[in-house]
């Protein structure tokens, strides 16, 4: 039997859902077995790949680099996973949202700041009007809401769709 | 007229005491009924319609808070139509405000958040409003933000109800209402206030806290107050 390719992406979160499929500790080795890690901040690849069978969504959609990478993994991904609050609910990213993009930059990046202030410069993503969660914006197959979602529950949604099936996660997992 | 009636709840025979709404029926009877602006010592007002069950014979849910028990009724209290409209109920709640559980005072003691892990709401279907809230941080010991607030009352009965002090209300109408301090004033301005701290127990989210807690760290109690209304006499 070939290996299911599940890939992983970290859009604006802060890393903490990767770290927590980390702390799924020694059965990521069973996982290892049954699936080729093919995309994401743990590996190589530049580029996200056709024909991936499951992808773990980290993050809310912030930039417009975020909004295309979505929508190409969306078209190219069998079962969506949103990994946890940002990508569920938009969460901390989405504290921005009452300032307009520029205005933001501009509290961040001049008014706060006593060291050369200036705007990022050219190869910062031009930032969205607000901060969305993923399902805003492309069909989500699951959520897994939690910031971050616990080690457990990420080992239920891997080890049942890796097995074919949906994990049912409601009643079992919750924001925050 | 006899005091004692009897009602069907969920197909089974319980005895209610008349005057009894149907949640407190239910509860007596050790039968969940999600609800967030219902609490033990306050009069029930029916805002957020968490509550909702189907009676026999009535076109349309009802709030189980404040519909009384009648002889002979026959109440369903979980349906899948009822979990369909729960669901849709607290997802709206979370939409229309901030609610940033991973950051707010209450999380891990909140309510709102509890009730979504209890009738399995796992996202949010509909488009978050994100709206630009501001956070009253002008009395000495205590926060209202509004980002967290689901305009249950809670706050304002236990206020009118208990304490007597009259201090909040509800201002504006429709998704503009806000809760109100007197005739809104900022709340550290307010000369009514006796800072007994109910309104802050009493709610269900992180709306209102006290000062100097980090995320996660704001726990409530609602017994004492349950208590100081029943030996006044008030309602259980």
């Amino acid at each position: 039997m070939s290996k299911a390719r599940v890939a992983t992406v970290w859009l604006d979160g802060c890393s903490g859902c990767h770290m927590s499929l980390l702390d799924i500790d020694e059965a990521i080795l069973a996982l290892a077995k049954k699936a080729d890690l093919v995309y994401g901040p743990l590996v190589d690849a530049q580029e996200f790949p056709e024909e991936v069978d499951i992808t773990l969504v980290e993050g809310a959609v912030s930039s417009q680099d975020d909004l295309k990478l979505v929508q190409k993994i969306r078209r190219r991904t069998r079962l969506l996973v949103s990994l946890g609050d940002c990508a569920v609910t938009a969460n901390v990213p989405s504290l921005r949202n009452s300032l307009r993009p520029h205005d933001l930059l501009q509290t961040m990046y001049v008014h706060r700041v006593d060291a050369d202030p200036s705007l990022p410069g050219d190869g910062a993503p031009p930032l969205l009007r607000r901060a969305v969660p993923v399902h805003e914006v492309v069909p989500v197959d699951l959520h897994l809401p939690g910031c971050p979602p616990k080690p457990d529950a990420i080992l239920l949604v891997l080890g049942e769709a890796l097995e074919g099936r949906r994990p049912e996660l409601a009643g079992k997992v919750v924001f925050g | 007229m006899p005091n004692r009636v009897s009602i069907r709840l969920d197909g089974e025979y319980i005895r209610a005491t008349r005057g009894q709404t149907i949640l407190e029926a239910a509860r007596a009877n050790g039968k969940f009924i999600p609800s967030l602006c219902a609490m033990k010592g306050l009069h029930p007002v029916g805002a957020c319609r968490l509550c909702v069950v189907e009676v026999a014979g009535v076109g349309r849910l009802l709030p189980a808070c404040t519909t009384a028990v009648q002889d002979g009724m026959s109440v369903t209290t979980a349906s899948e139509k009822l979990r369909h409209y729960r669901r849709m109920i607290l997802e709206l709640l979370f939409a229309e405000r901030n609610h940033v559980c991973a950051v707010c005072v209450s999380n891990g003691h909140c309510e709102l958040q509890a009730l979504a892990k209890r009738l399995g709401v796992t996202s949010v279907r509909y488009p978050y409003a994100f709206p630009r809230l501001e956070a009253d941080l002008t009395h000495p010991r205590y926060v209202l933000d509004h980002n967290r607030c689901i305009l249950c009352t809670r706050c304002v009965r236990v206020c009118s109800d208990v304490e007597g002090a009259y201090v909040w209300d509800i201002g504006a109408r429709g998704v503009q209402s806000r809760l109100v301090c007197e005739l809104n004033v900022p709340w550290g301005q307010s000369e009514n206030c006796t800072s007994c701290g109910k309104c802050v127990q009493a709610c269900p989210t992180g709306a209102l806290a006290e000062k100097g807690f980090a995320a996660e760290e704001m726990t409530k109690r609602l017994e004492p107050i349950a208590r100081l209304a029943s030996s006044r006499g008030g309602r259980i």
